[in-house]
């Protein structure tokens, strides 16, 4: 008898040890099985993807361009970009004018009947109001800095809007295409941490849904828009960290449209499902040569560096061909960019001419080039998490090596980068890009005067350039404007203060059912396909649509 | 076992030794032309992004991932067998603070924090070696002072006492040489973990930088390509996995050696 | 009893202070601002100083302290990146990582104690070499790189969705589905977190056991006439279960750092993924916070180990 009992009371114990192991794996069974069922899609709704999640859904403070994106789809500035760059479309502001002199009047006349999300009309209060807020020193927003040049902004009626400029500043212009904030709504917060910044409410073709933190982020059609409700009935913006990851749900039809890598785009051309666009991108990825270092104080060597370069070889295998070579500090396909400026030639020979003429020759016959005794060397450096900058230093530095220059070249991180070399002026060469406004003025990029503390860390200096970038910054003719630009091209690329590596193509992917609804004047629909403008695929986003024959059954 | 992982780890020694001479290509060397090939006769592990031979840059990883794991160690043991001594000779309230001091290192979370100071601090090889050194010395401190809480009482130690020996003399030239047998073990599993803290770290961009070669690198660049070039993934990863496995027989099997009651009816 | 509890209270707070402390000096050293984030040709070095001020970050370290503190317990502690309430940011997070963490024991536990039981019954028979084998390639395997393995496999062999918490599009499921689809995410992510626990577990079991087996009080109760198999799975493994609670409290800190590698891979939101985020934009506030409340779980977790461990052992408490 005591035997059996201790048995069964064994046998307990055993049942116990083996019932979790079992447990989980019946678990892990059904959910395996249960997991592969997909939902049918949902019609006429875009999804969007992006890397990191949005900061501040507030366009005065965002700085993450996934904020961004969202905040363009809530919010209208006064005014906007037309679809070539070279001109402005009214947004809230039905009309402007701008009247010349020595301080420059802007007036805007605003639409009137505009609607915020919450139901209240939106008046020039409330552009007075945002500008406040930019201008008052506790809002932690970067963006003061565009508008120092304003002298007073006044509300002349409740849809006319005026802004007088100290002095003549042609760039002023485009910074009232920033998105306008309700005052109704956040004048009596602190607006930094605002819960608006969570929640927002705009007079944008998109109204705010939700946002659940690292997922998505979700807006639906505005029915008030004044431009009339948007054809789509909403977007999803997902939050998808891998860009493997990310392929994937294209490929799965998570995602509909989203910006891709060089790498990708030969594979999602071929896909049937997709159309993959390409686009140059408002900016360059340069090496910039620290000025202050004698090493690269004379411009011979500069240019010879810049002959020394393969860029077609780094476009073409780091950027898949998905680029083209920078010729100056304007990219090649805006008015600005002088045309007749062409990109040196790939000519390790001249260089190595130029490199003897200032002194560099390769004495003791071990490769390295020397002058004086002393061997050129320096070290290449810039940020980390950066991919294509990590592949084309590595180039570079093998390209530089088969000249006889010794090139060590070194990865930061992004912070550390900033603060202890661009800020301190502390390095020889860096590899670093410009993502640029539409607006040509590079001032802070070029001007002498931003040596010190500004964005000229390269330490670059010329009277000339000086002087015409501060008439251009003052002249609001784009004729006369375009000559003096065309000028600034010419010198920047004679002196080569950097070696201008290439424009990269913003690449992106789009699902094909999507389409292009518009009304002619007949009172008709019709559909086309859309088409990529210069500023940017989604310019006419609000007339984007998928019919419903064109919705694929999984 | 211990003996297979004995093994082992000597290849890679060699490997890492003679790295130079037995890399059929420099790691460095790019060849865009040939980027992103599949292992075959030329390239035994296939090519990267930038046409670089995969298998020269293995092999000279081994010398970084091998360095990071005995520097980071060294340092953690020479801290590890100070404060155990200390405590485990003196006693007392010594004793009582330095193992206070122990539990508060023990809680902290170490790879966060290793995380927080390498990005804080940049990532440069020598932090890394540093800070995972400082922050695993808690294991061998342990040990060592159980060790010195028994061997303070017996009888040569008293005898050495008697004689009129200074305590430092006693410490070392005495009782520490018996005490050691334990830090082998925990030595050789901590040169393990260290190695794999070094990959973690390389994976969250954190770790040796590139262009420098070492596993968790190749890995880390191979992770974009993950879909076109397995090879990238796959081969550090076994790499890794083979080293740290070495590591983890050999000290396993220096442990059951050395600990008598573990022994089974063979 | 109590006098035990309330000891071991104590010291936990004394160290959290110390872990705190240590914590904020180790991260004001840090270079780089969060500030100096954008290299934005538009914005002026002024402004950069005027946001500095705003964030309190031209003050002296320990005034830097002191505030983080009281903005803390007064809940106006907002994060650098988006002016949110820090407590939000984690509150919203901290179940998640907690969730997966939990799932995590639960199959370490549940499996590496079976499998070292088993494995030592049996020693040095083909299974144990087996799951000896098994278990060392468990704790030398990189674990993002097995995670990396795993999502590529599912991926291309059942094109199965593997990110998140859950599938994206969801609000036409039935409640089981939903259930079932959370189930999954869940699956892959605890599973690659616990492997190493698992491996290690399951050696320390086999080994306690073993060593139990060959205590003196066993011998006497197979001596007595018991069965084998009664002795083995009674009386050592009891005994034998002790020590491996202590495991628990080490356990937790090594979960919560494994935390931060699998949210990256599996986009899992929890806080691991919060504070990587946050020490690469120098989210002071947030990273602070998290280094605090990772180490109170982990003070919770020894201190809970601790208390287990004193109700089991009478021996200890009296220490």
């Amino acid at each position: 008898m005591k035997l059996t009992l201790e048995r069964k009371s064994l046998l307990k114990v055993k049942i116990i040890l083996l019932i979790p192991p079992i447990l989980f794996l019946v678990l892990l069974t059904i959910s395996i099985i249960f997991a592969g069922f997909k939902p049918p899609l949902k019609v006429n709704e875009l999804i969007m993807s992006s890397i990191g999640d949005a900061s501040y859904l507030n366009p005065i403070l965002a700085q993450d361009s996934a904020s961004s994106e969202i905040n363009s789809l809530v919010f209208n500035g006064l005014i906007k970009y037309n679809q070539d760059l070279d001109g402005f479309v009214g947004e809230l502001a039905e009309s402007w004018k701008v009247e010349k002199g020595s301080e420059p009047v802007i007036t805007f006349y605003l639409r009137k009947g505009v609607l915020w999300h919450d139901g209240r009309e939106f008046t020039a209060e409330d552009v007075k109001f945002t500008y406040d807020k930019i201008m008052d020193e506790k809002t932690n927003t970067v963006r003061r800095s565009s508008y120092e040049l304003v002298k007073k902004a006044e509300v002349l009626d409740p849809y006319t809007f005026r802004v007088t400029y100290k002095q003549p500043f042609s760039p002023g212009l485009e910074t009232w295409s920033i998105g306008i904030i309700p005052k109704h709504l956040l004048e009596s917060m602190d607006i930094n941490t605002a819960t608006f910044n969570r929640n927002p409410i705009g007079t944008g073709p998109f109204r705010f849904v939700e946002w659940v933190s690292d997922e998505k982020i979700v807006v639906e059609a505005n029915p008030q828009y004044f431009q009339g409700k948007p054809n789509l009935n909403g977007i999803v913006y997902r939050i998808i960290p891998e860009a493997a990851l990310n392929e994937m749900e294209i490929l799965t039809h998570g995602v509909d449209y989203s910006g891709i890598f060089p790498y990708e785009y030969r594979r999602m051309s071929e896909v049937p499902f997709l159309k993959s666009y390409s686009q140059p991108s408002l900016g360059y990825t340069y090496i910039g040569y620290n000025l202050k270092n004698p090493l690269f104080q004379d411009r011979r060597i500069r240019r010879a560096l810049t002959h020394a370069i393969n860029r077609e070889e780094i476009v073409q295998y780091v950027l898949y061909g998905l680029g083209t070579m920078a010729t100056g500090p304007f990219p090649n396909h805006l008015w600005y960019a002088n045309p007749d400026v062409k990109p040196y030639s790939y000519n390790p020979q001249k260089a190595r001419d130029l490199l003897a003429e200032a002194g560099w020759k390769d004495k003791n016959r071990d490769g390295i080039l020397v002058k004086d005794g002393k061997p050129f060397k320096f070290t290449l450096i810039t940020n980390s998490g950066n991919d294509t900058r990590r592949d084309v230093g590595v180039l570079v530095q093998r390209q530089l090596h088969e000249l006889g220059i010794d090139v060590k070249f070194e990865l930061y991180e992004w912070s550390v980068f900033l603060k202890n070399f661009i800020n301190e002026r502390h390095f020889d060469a860096c590899i670093l890009g410009w993502g640029l406004s539409v607006d040509p003025d590079a001032y802070e990029i070029w001007h002498s005067s931003q040596i010190e503390k500004g964005f000229n860390f390269v330490s670059y200096q010329n009277p000339e350039v000086d002087r015409l970038l501060e008439k251009g910054r003052a002249e609001y003719d784009i004729e006369k404007r375009k000559q003096i630009y065309w000028r600034i091209h010419e010198l920047v690329a004679e002196d080569q203060p950097y070696t201008f590596l290439y424009v990269p193509l913003g690449i992106s992917a789009l699902q094909k059912k999507f389409v292009l609804v518009e009304e002619v004047p007949s009172g008709q629909k019709i559909s086309r396909p859309i088409k990529m403008e210069k500023a940017g695929l989604m310019y006419d986003l609000i007339k984007w649509y998928v019919p419903r024959e064109t919705v694929l059954e999984k | 076992m211990a003996v297979g992982g004995l093994a082992l780890i000597m290849t890679m020694f060699l490997i890492a030794a003679f790295a130079s001479f037995l890399s059929p290509y420099a790691p460095g060397k790019t060849e865009v032309s040939l980027k992103l090939k599949p292992p075959s006769l030329q390239h035994y592990l296939g090519t990267d992004q930038l046409g670089r031979d995969v298998f020269s840059r293995m092999l000279w990883g081994s010398r970084i991932s091998l360095s990071v794991g005995f520097v980071a160690v060294t340092i953690s043991i020479l801290i590890g067998i100070l404060i155990g001594a200390l405590a485990g000779y003196y006693g007392g309230w010594v004793d009582t603070f330095l193992m206070r001091f122990v539990d508060t290192m023990l809680c902290f979370p170490s790879f966060f924090l290793i995380l927080t100071v390498v990005a804080l601090l940049g990532p440069s090889i020598f932090n890394i070696m540093v800070v995972i050194g400082i922050t695993s010395w808690m294991g061998t401190s342990r040990f060592v002072r159980a060790e010195f809480l028994s061997l303070r009482e017996r009888d040569f130690t008293q005898a050495a006492r008697a004689l009129g020996v200074k305590d430092f003399r006693i410490i070392f030239r005495h009782i520490l040489p018996n005490a050691l047998a334990p830090v082998f073990v925990t030595a050789t599993l901590s040169v393990a973990s260290a190695i794999l803290i070094e990959a973690g770290l390389s994976f969250l961009g954190f770790g040796v930088q590139p262009p420098a070669p070492s596993w968790g690198n190749i890995l880390t660049e191979g992770r974009t390509y993950i879909f076109d070039a397995w090879w990238l993934t796959v081969f550090p990863g076994l790499a890794i996995l083979i080293t740290v496995l070495s590591f983890n027989l050999l000290g396993e099997g220096l442990r059951d050696a050395l600990d008598p009651r573990l022994r089974g009816r063979r | 009893m109590a006098s035990f509890v309330l000891r071991r209270l104590l010291q936990l707070f004394i160290t959290l202070v110390g872990i705190s402390i240590i914590s904020w000096i180790i991260i004001m050293q840090a270079p780089g601002s969060p500030i100096a984030l954008t290299i934005d040709p538009k914005v002026s070095p002024k402004i950069v100083e005027q946001m500095m001020k705003n964030y309190d970050l031209d003050k002296p370290i320990y005034q830097q302290y002191y505030l983080w503190l009281k903005k803390l317990f007064t809940g106006k502690l907002y994060s650098f990146k988006d002016g949110r309430p820090v407590m939000d940011k984690i509150g919203e997070r901290i179940w998640n990582t907690l969730l997966l963490n939990l799932v995590a024991t639960i199959i370490i536990f549940s499996l590496a104690i079976p499998l070292g039981v088993f494995s030592a019954k049996r020693q040095y028979s083909f299974l144990d070499n087996l799951g000896t084998l098994g278990a060392y390639l468990g704790i030398s395997a990189p674990s993002f790189w097995l995670a990396y393995l795993l999502i590529l496999g599912t991926v291309l062999l059942f094109g199965y969705p593997v990110l998140g918490m859950r599938s994206f599009v969801t609000e036409d499921f039935t409640t089981f589905e939903i259930v079932m689809d959370r189930i999954w995410h869940l699956m892959l992510p605890s599973i690659i977190l616990a492997i190493g626990g698992l491996a290690g577990l399951s050696r320390y079991t086999r080994s306690s056991m073993l060593e139990v087996v060959r205590q003196d009080y066993i011998r006497t109760a197979k001596a007595k006439g018991l069965p084998e198999e009664a002795v083995y799975y009674k009386h050592a493994l009891r005994n034998a279960l002790l020590p491996i609670i202590t495991i628990f409290g080490f356990l937790i800190p090594e979960l919560i750092g494994g935390s931060i590698i699998m949210e990256s891979v599996f986009a899992w939101p929890g806080i691991g993924r919060l504070s990587y985020q946050a020490v690469l934009s120098r989210d002071y506030p947030v990273v602070m916070t998290v280094l605090t409340i990772s180490a109170v779980l982990t003070l919770i977790g020894n201190f809970i180990a601790d208390i287990l461990y004193g109700i089991a052992d009478p021996r200890i408490r009296y220490q």
